[in-house]
């Protein structure tokens, strides 16, 4: 395999676009849709890879590393979301004893 | 080629919808998995390799799994929760759509687009990635770090059993029962 | 021999110990038991005492250079720029002496005056902080310096005279105090502000350096001593703003004797002085300080004439002191001033802890009428008090009799009209001076009840070492006319930049010397005939007194002129104020604007449900409209 190739020099860059921009609005359409609050946090995740795969996209396109080392710190800071984001669950579940998101009617005032 | 790119955004958005409309979170927390795996396979027709495999790593094998964890822990799945009024479930749609509109004009907006430099095969190599990232992004790579640490402790903290007779009166005495 | 950096860490643990002894037993008042806060806070100033000694020792050679220590830069902004410096040259050696070494006599004294106080632990740390802000006033090497210190006395002031400030009147005498004070200071600061204005700088040397290149007389130079003389009356309890220093015998009577007899209120005195180069030029100021002096210090004495409460009369005695002190620096003899200060630190201090002794004997009783005959029970005090009586009578050859006679003889040289006044207020100072010792000392007991008893050593050493010192501090300046070669002037003199005059003819000065003494022999002829032969004990109140007697037993009702001249027309503005333009224009308009943003809130209140998914909704349409506005707008 001398000769590496990509699949960017092939498809053109709009339907990368077209398929971020799909995926997002999924993610976004599923934290308004759902009352899970698990299932929100999953379709956090799912707008962050779709933002990954854009600069990933763009990254191949230009030929320039920097948007793939972005990626990776998006990565590493979407973990450490996910494990704060996750212990919140488990702390209210502890203390509602739910994780309908409509529990937590208090953020007023 | 261009077959797989579309195959896997067909996997993708399937298993995207999947996740928004299935009942239950197991099947919700799969189809992510799924539509994780596929944006894997896009990484690797990026040529972004390392990405790719860290993406597998690190959301499939890590994330996703706590995922599962916290469902099995929390015993979530046997928990049903209410759907949302249809009322707000159609507004969600809308919005949803809307988002999706106004992201479409503003993709036709956009100017037209040049590679900057010339086509590189070896963009997105590990050697290529881990020179970037061990000389230019040093510092933020060390002191992503000390942003783990944080989180670690956080999620610790969080999770820690609250010392007895420590009760928030609100919730137990409003809360009781509805979940 | 000391070296020169040893001599600059001495400089500035001077007043670094007292600060020291506040710290610690103002933070470790509620810990420290019984006599520890007093014994470290007499340390702390023992220890300043002993190192202003050495350094008094180190720099007293004639001609030697000032020192000056910087401990570091201040302030720097624009032209403005203020160093953290001492400046130690005679003047300040004097009153860092005078300071330190009274204050740690009173220090002790107060241990043993206080010790039944609860509060005792509170009231040195005060002292204490009083003594540091003192230090700073006379150790700074600028106005600014010098005006922290400045505030820093009156604020121990205003504390020390409300130190129990359970009783409502000691809180409105402390309150009156501050707010004369405040009128004064307000003076002394835009007379710095002036003058930095006029020199770009605020440092003496610097000031002094180019206050040289102006004429004398010079409309600005009038104008920043006249402010600098608005503070220093204000501080210093001058005509107009005397009032609050008799009130101020509220306080504790050591704090009476230190604060209010021998350092706070000579600091007016003390920052005249100090700008003696600036005085000279400005001749308008000095002929106003010198009607002031004059005129405070015969107005105190006529009303010392008919008080009884023992404190009233040393504060009136204290007025009319620091008013001879004025007429000397309005002569231009600014070191005669500070001479005076320093005997005066000497007798006042030892007649009122003295009067302290008597107070304390009697248990709390003030007034003169009820006491008599203490001079078997109190041999120590009627001793010391006696002597200090002698002081500040001023008959040879007691510490007074040299500085006031100085100040006589530079009034006599002025003017003879001066002279005639200011010799009027000496045998007045007599009168009432030997009738308080008369009244208290002599004769018979006046209040059977009470057992006096002689104060415990911790209080009559102070008062022996002050007796001391009161007696012989005059020969600090022998004069020459006595063989002497008037050593405390040529000292003082680098520093003060007094103005010079012809010496007297020596027949002449004998001249006056022996009228004097024969006038002050005559008041105190008429003194013991009408208090110790006809055993005239003075009226409890005015009714039976004259009607001039009356004005002077009401203290000229100089309190109730200002409550009418100022007091009244201040209070019917002000309700005037609240009436119609507070309650009928402001208060509307402030409360409408409340008024608008509650009804505001209640709008907008329905949209805060504290639902999440509310909030989630609200987000995706914020950026939808956001990104439609940034693309189609």
């Amino acid at each position: 395999m001398n000769e590496i190739t990509s699949a960017i020099q092939i498809i053109p860059l709009e339907h990368y676009i077209l398929l971020s921009i799909i995926m997002f609005s999924i993610g976004v359409l599923g934290v308004l849709f759902r009352r899970n609050t698990i299932v929100i946090l999953m379709c956090i995740e799912l707008m962050f890879n779709s933002v990954n795969l854009l600069l990933t996209a763009f990254a191949a396109y230009h030929s320039d590393l920097t948007g793939q080392v972005f990626v990776f710190f998006i990565m590493i800071v979407a973990a450490a979301e996910v494990a704060v984001g996750l212990s919140i669950l488990v702390m209210m579940k502890r203390n509602v004893d739910s994780v309908d998101i409509n529990q937590l009617n208090r953020l007023k005032w | 080629m261009s077959f797989l790119f579309y195959f896997l955004s067909a996997i993708m958005i399937i298993s995207g919808l999947l996740l928004v409309f299935s009942k239950s979170p197991i099947n919700s927390v799969i189809a992510l998995i799924v539509c994780f795996i596929a944006m894997g396979g896009q990484y690797i027709l990026l040529n972004a390799q390392f990405l790719a495999v860290v993406h597998i790593i690190v959301y499939t094998g890590a994330i996703m799994v706590l995922f599962l964890f916290v469902i099995m822990l929390l015993n979530l799945n046997k928990t049903t929760i209410p759907q949302k009024t249809s009322l707000t479930r159609v507004s969600a749609v809308i919005a949803g759509g809307l988002f999706f509109l106004v992201m479409i004009a503003a993709s036709r907006q956009a100017l037209e687009i040049t590679p900057r430099y010339p086509f590189d095969g070896h963009t997105g190599l590990v050697s290529a990635i881990g020179k970037s990232l061990f000389h230019e992004f040093l510092l933020p790579f060390e002191i992503s770090s000390v942003l783990f640490i944080s989180a670690m402790i956080g999620a610790v903290m969080f999770g820690k059993k609250d010392p007895p007779g420590y009760s928030d009166p609100v919730y137990r005495n409003n809360n009781t029962g509805t979940a | 021999m000391v070296t020169d950096s040893y001599l600059k860490a001495l400089v500035w643990l001077v007043p670094l110990l007292p600060l020291a002894g506040f710290l610690i037993t103002g933070l470790g008042r509620k810990r420290l038991k019984g006599h520890i806060a007093g014994i470290l806070a007499s340390t702390a100033v023992v220890i300043s005492f002993v190192l202003s000694v050495i350094l008094f020792f180190s720099l007293r050679k004639p001609g030697t250079e000032p020192l000056t220590v910087t401990l570091f830069s201040w302030i720097t902004t624009g032209e403005l720029s203020v160093p953290f410096a001492f400046l130690i040259d005679p003047l300040s050696l004097t009153m860092m002496l005078i300071v330190t070494g009274v204050g740690a006599l009173i220090h002790i004294y107060s241990i043993g005056y206080m010790h039944h106080d609860e509060r005792v632990n509170t009231f040195f740390a005060q002292m204490n902080l009083f003594t540091f802000s003192m230090l700073l006033l006379v150790m700074g090497s600028g106005y600014l310096l010098l005006f922290i210190g400045w505030e820093g006395v009156g604020l121990c002031s205003y504390l020390l005279i409300g130190f129990w400030f359970k009783n409502p009147d000691y809180n409105y005498a402390a309150r009156k105090a501050f707010v004369m004070n405040r009128i004064g200071d307000l003076g002394f600061l835009l007379g710095i502000i002036l003058m930095f204005f006029t020199f770009h700088s605020l440092s003496f040397s610097e000031v002094f350096g180019k206050a040289a290149t102006f004429d004398k007389g010079a409309p600005v130079i009038t104008a920043i001593t006249l402010l600098l003389l608005v503070g220093a009356v204000g501080k210093s309890a001058q005509i107009p703003l005397f009032t609050w220093l008799p009130d101020a015998m509220a306080g504790p009577t050591p704090v009476s004797a230190l604060i209010h007899a021998a350092t706070m209120v000579t600091a007016g005195i003390y920052m005249i002085a100090r700008s003696g180069v600036l005085f000279n030029l400005a001749p308008v100021t000095l002929t106003v300080i010198m009607v002031l002096g004059l005129a405070t210090a015969i107005l105190a004495a006529i009303i010392a004439l008919k008080q009884n409460d023992i404190k009233k009369v040393l504060a009136y005695s204290t007025v009319s002191q620091l008013g001879y002190m004025f007429l000397a620096l309005g002569l231009g003899a600014y070191s005669a001033a500070v001479f005076h200060v320093t005997t005066h630190a000497f007798f006042k201090a030892l007649l009122f802890l003295g009067a302290g002794s008597v107070i304390h004997a009697m248990g709390g009783e003030q007034d003169i009428t009820r006491m008599g005959g203490l001079k078997t029970k109190l041999p120590v005090t009627f001793l010391t008090f006696a002597i200090a009586t002698l002081a500040i009578s001023g008959i040879p050859p007691f510490s007074g009799f040299f500085s006031k006679d100085l100040i006589l003889a530079k009034a006599f040289e002025h003017n003879l009209v001066l002279y005639v006044f200011a010799l009027g207020g000496a045998l007045l100072t007599c009168f009432y001076m030997f009738r308080l010792l008369f009244v208290v000392f002599f004769g018979n007991l006046r209040s059977p009840e009470v057992h006096p008893h002689e104060s415990p050593r911790i209080m009559t050493i102070p008062l022996m070492i002050l007796a001391v010192l009161a007696t012989v501090g005059g020969f600090l300046n022998m004069p020459s006319l006595l063989g002497g070669h008037s050593g405390f002037l040529a000292f003082l003199q680098p520093s003060t930049q007094s103005l010079e005059t012809g010496e007297l003819a020596h027949s002449t000065e004998w001249g006056l010397i022996f009228l004097s003494l024969a006038l002050l022999g005559t008041v105190f002829w008429i003194a013991w005939r009408k208090f110790l032969k006809q055993k005239h004990i003075p009226e409890k109140d005015d009714h039976t007194l004259n009607l001039a007697g009356k004005i002077v037993y009401q203290k000229l009702y100089i309190d109730q002129i200002y409550a009418f001249l100022l007091e009244k027309p201040y209070s019917w503005l002000s309700s005037f104020l609240f009436r119609k333009v507070e309650n009928q224009l402001l208060d509307p308009l402030v409360d409408g604007v409340g008024h608008l943003t509650s009804e505001l809130g209640t709008l907008t209140r329905r949209f805060q449900r504290g639902n999440l998914s509310f909030y989630l909704f609200a987000m995706v349409a914020g950026i939808l409209l956001f990104i439609v506005f940034i693309l189609f707008v």
